[in-house]
């Protein structure tokens, strides 16, 4: 009889890309629950234009390339691209940033880059610093969490204020909008507050701000599944908290006064988005694992440095992007000693 | 007890032995026919030394030859060489080469032999010499002649026999099926080699799920009243039975890349190879037979099987019930590591431990490759700590010297990093290429380089020539120079 061969390994692959990004969008399930609890439905208006506009971007661009269209769009990495950038924008967003963003990350980041697996950069990061720079007030504006705003609003006037900007009847702009906890801690203590005194505003809440401690809970949560399943390692992650942590906690021992505690900074703004589902993007992060430690390491320092002596409140967007840069090096300085080689 | 050790990275793998490791082991019938390849190995062959025609009987050199590597083949029953001509040979590539083919009598009538009473009479010399002539050579699939690891020479000096019972290919079954059947003649055989090599310590080493086995190799190593022999389970770990994973495992030591076991004073025998060196020593028998596993989900009746090297698959398959319907894949050793096989007429050879009839179901019938995504995985999984995933980059942009720089010659293409592969890459098919071009590109240097020396060698001469004969030139003017000056000065003088 005759039988048709093939190499070895004979034996079924136990994972698939499709497989990996499915989990990650699983794992953002608990974070996207509670930034719509905390800022309303609009994240998720969000969200679904971002991933009608990444999978259209990207089949355009499959096409024009002339590579297969449908294998690509199943792997489902544009639409993490598209979920990680949504929910990093704000909720009340205009539709046209959204789709810019998106089109900037896909087509710019991803396929000018030569597509999945070969770009340097973190394709949702680019988008969104493409996004805070050149549209910086749509993108600080940010509705006031729930129940501290001045009037609550429904699907309805959500759905205005994204598509025509229209804002509902007998209210300002002012009053749906609120400062983020790293904002109002950056302006009080501008005016020669103390981290204490600005704490005890409103927008704070037991950890790091009101609604925002929860999502950043529910990432956490989200991100240690993810771990558990073995689809990131630890190391990024840990590096990264470990980062912050160092060096909030340095500064705060120097003086309570005027930095805030390492708490605050894990919890606040993008942290643990950063450190379980940003930062971990395996295409632009560091492999070894020494250099995945240091990469998060690297990634922690730099958060704080930038929101504490940097131009912008948050600053995950751009930390990442600056270790992007270094990944490859850390790769090369940090091979691991091969079996039966001297050390 | 043994503090054990671990190497980094390897897998967990389903290991389906359950197929075969539950029926008895028994003996296969003789075949209509045998069939032996004159290539042992990559530029080892033997000569045919009978002629066609020729009866021959069990236990007969019917091929042999002076090259080191090489060991004799006997026939494995009695019977008439039919003829000399090229069969496809079990080989990765596929490829067909001279084969001796034995039409088989059914007599089964043997060479009368005898074995040594007493193994401890003998010298080490004299037990190599029984076991190269016996054609033993390793039976865990490398097939080296053994007779040759048993000489390390005089600078390394050996402490410990390690047994590689550690079957970690999934699906294999027969060393286990072996150890738990004969586990005197492994031990006995073990003690042969602890006796012919002067060494105090041997281990038995096999995976923890091998319970039978473990319960019969203590059992026997407490009649034996050995103390020399430990045995112990490892944990199955894929690739566990890889040689230079094993002995770190039970032993801590890492072989040197580039070295071999015994430059760490370790010498690594397959368990099956330990019962082969006893059967040569104290029963006179050549190698003509071995266990082997037929199994998978494409057999009716996967099992363990004493089969006659020689044997074609055809017929060692049909006395396992034949094929399922579902067969797809037939391949030669474990699914990791083994090679598929184009054709079922191709005969076991001595480094056959497995046939696997797979189904659609459960081999790998070639997913579509994505892009890397650097997600590190193969990284984690590979047992060298290499960096699968730098080695496929530079082995895919064809930069052979970066790939040398990574360490591509230490992967022992285990295929660990390809199976974990979320972007289903076929890795190791790129590592193989690498390995090649760059053995065919020193191959190809070390040419020029004899070339570059003949031609230089040609100048020289040529230049050694030409001065000779300018020098002969020379001595001739000046000879004729003097005889002119002379016949001038007698001019001179008779004017
Ligand atoms: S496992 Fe595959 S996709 Fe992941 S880094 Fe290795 S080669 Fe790339
Ligand atoms: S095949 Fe080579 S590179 Fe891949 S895991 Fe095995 S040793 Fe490592």
């Amino acid at each position: 009889m005759k039988f048709s061969t093939a190499l070895s390994p004979h034996v079924q692959p136990v994972n698939s890309v499709t497989r990996v990004m499915f989990e990650v969008i699983v794992a953002l399930v608990p974070g996207v629950i509670a930034l719509v609890w905390f800022f309303g439905l609009g994240v998720l208006i969000n969200v679904v234009l971002a991933v009608i506009t990444a999978l259209m971007a990207e089949s355009l661009v499959l096409l024009v390339r002339g590579r297969p269209v449908w294998v690509s769009l199943k792997d489902l990495s544009a639409v993490v691209t598209a979920v990680l950038l949504a929910i990093s924008l704000p909720a009340i967003a205009p539709w046209w940033v959204t789709v810019t963003g998106i089109l900037f990350a896909i087509v710019i980041a991803k396929h000018l880059y030569g597509g999945l697996g070969y770009n340097p950069f973190n394709p949702a990061m680019v988008g969104y610093v493409f996004l805070l720079v050149s549209f910086p007030l749509p993108m600080t504006s940010w509705p006031a969490v729930a129940g501290l705003g001045t009037m609550t609003l429904n699907f309805q006037d959500i759905a205005q204020l994204i598509f025509f900007e229209r804002i509902p009847e007998n209210a300002d702009y002012d009053a749906l909008t609120m400062a983020t906890p790293l904002d109002a801690l950056k302006t009080q203590l501008s005016l020669q507050k103390t981290v204490l005194e600005a704490q005890s505003g409103a927008v704070f809440g037991y950890l790091a701000g009101k609604g925002w401690e929860w999502v950043s809970l529910a990432y956490l949560l989200g991100g240690l599944w993810l771990m558990v399943r073995k689809i990131i390692n630890w190391h990024i992650p840990v590096g990264l908290i470990l980062g912050i942590s160092v060096i909030s906690g340095i500064c705060y021992l120097i003086d309570a006064q005027l930095y805030a505690p390492p708490v605050f900074h894990l919890f606040a703004g993008a942290t643990m988005l950063g450190a379980f589902f940003i930062a971990t993007d395996p295409v632009t992060a560091a492999t070894t694992v020494k250099g995945r430690l240091i990469y998060g390491m690297m990634i922690g320092v730099l958060v704080y440095i930038i929101r504490v002596w940097g131009g912008y409140p948050d600053a995950v967007a751009f930390s990442v992007l600056l270790a992007n840069l270094a990944a490859p090096a850390l790769d090369y300085f940090t091979k691991p000693r091969v079996f039966g080689h001297r050390a | 007890m043994l503090n054990l050790a671990r190497f980094h990275g390897g897998l967990h793998l389903p290991n389906n032995k359950e197929l075969s490791n539950q029926a008895p082991l028994r003996q296969a019938s003789i075949p209509k026919k045998l069939v032996y390849p004159l290539m042992q190995r990559q530029g080892v062959t033997v000569d045919p030394k009978i002629q066609v025609g020729e009866r021959v009987l069990r236990g007969q050199v019917i091929a042999y030859s002076d090259h080191p590597l090489a060991t004799p083949v006997h026939a494995a029953s009695s019977g008439v060489i039919e003829a000399i001509e090229e069969r496809l040979i079990p080989h990765p590539s596929g490829m067909a080469d001279l084969c001796i083919v034995i039409a088989t009598d059914g007599l089964d009538e043997s060479l009368v032999t005898q074995g040594v009473a007493d193994f401890r009479s003998q010298d080490p010399a004299s037990i190599r010499t029984a076991i190269k002539n016996a054609g033993i050579v390793g039976l865990g699939g490398a097939a080296f002649p053994t007779s040759i690891k048993l000489n390390p020479g005089p600078q390394r000096k050996l402490d410990t026999l390690l047994l590689n019972g550690a079957e970690c290919e999934p699906y294999i079954t027969c060393d286990d099926c072996l150890m738990q059947n004969q586990p005197e003649s492994v031990l006995v055989g073990a003690q042969i080699l602890l006796h012919s090599l002067h060494i105090e310590r041997c281990i038995v080493a096999i995976e923890d799920h091998m319970k039978r086995a473990y319960a019969r190799l203590t059992q026997v190593v407490a009649a034996l009243n050995d103390p020399r022999i430990i045995v112990v389970q490892v944990p199955a770990i894929y690739p566990t039975g890889g040689e230079k994973q094993l002995i770190k495992v039970v032993t801590g030591k890492e072989t040197p890349s580039g070295g071999i076991p015994a430059d760490i004073g370790v010498l690594c025998v397959n368990v099956g190879t330990a019962s082969a060196v006893y059967d040569a020593v104290c029963n006179g028998k050549p190698l003509t037979e071995r266990v082997i596993t037929v199994t998978g989900r494409g057999v009716k009746e996967p099992q363990n099987r004493y089969v006659r090297i020689g044997t074609p698959i055809s017929e060692l398959i049909e006395q396992c019930g034949g094929y399922t319907e579902h067969v797809e894949r037939l391949i030669m050793g474990g699914p990791m590591m083994g090679f598929a096989l184009p054709d079922d007429e191709i005969a076991v050879v001595k480094a056959t431990n497995c046939i696997l009839a797979g189904t659609a179901a459960d081999i790998n019938t070639g997913k579509q490759a994505m892009p890397c995504i650097r997600c590190g995985d193969c990284a984690k999984a590979c047992p060298v700590d290499l960096l699968p995933q730098q080695l496929y980059w530079h082995s895919r942009a064809g930069n052979l010297d970066k790939c040398k720089e990574f360490s591509l010659f230490d992967c022992i293409e285990c295929g660990c990093c390809e199976v974990v592969c979320p972007s289903h890459i076929p890795l190791v098919q790129y590592y193989r290429s690498a390995k090649s071009k760059v053995i065919a590109k020193a191959k190809e240097a070390e040419k020029a380089a004899v070339a570059k020396r003949r031609h230089d060698m040609h100048l020289e001469r040529k230049a050694k020539e030409q001065a000779e004969k300018a020098e002969r030139a020379r001595l001739k003017k000046e000879a004729l120079a003097k005889v002119k000056q002379a016949n001038a000065e007698k001019e001179g003088v008779t004017q």
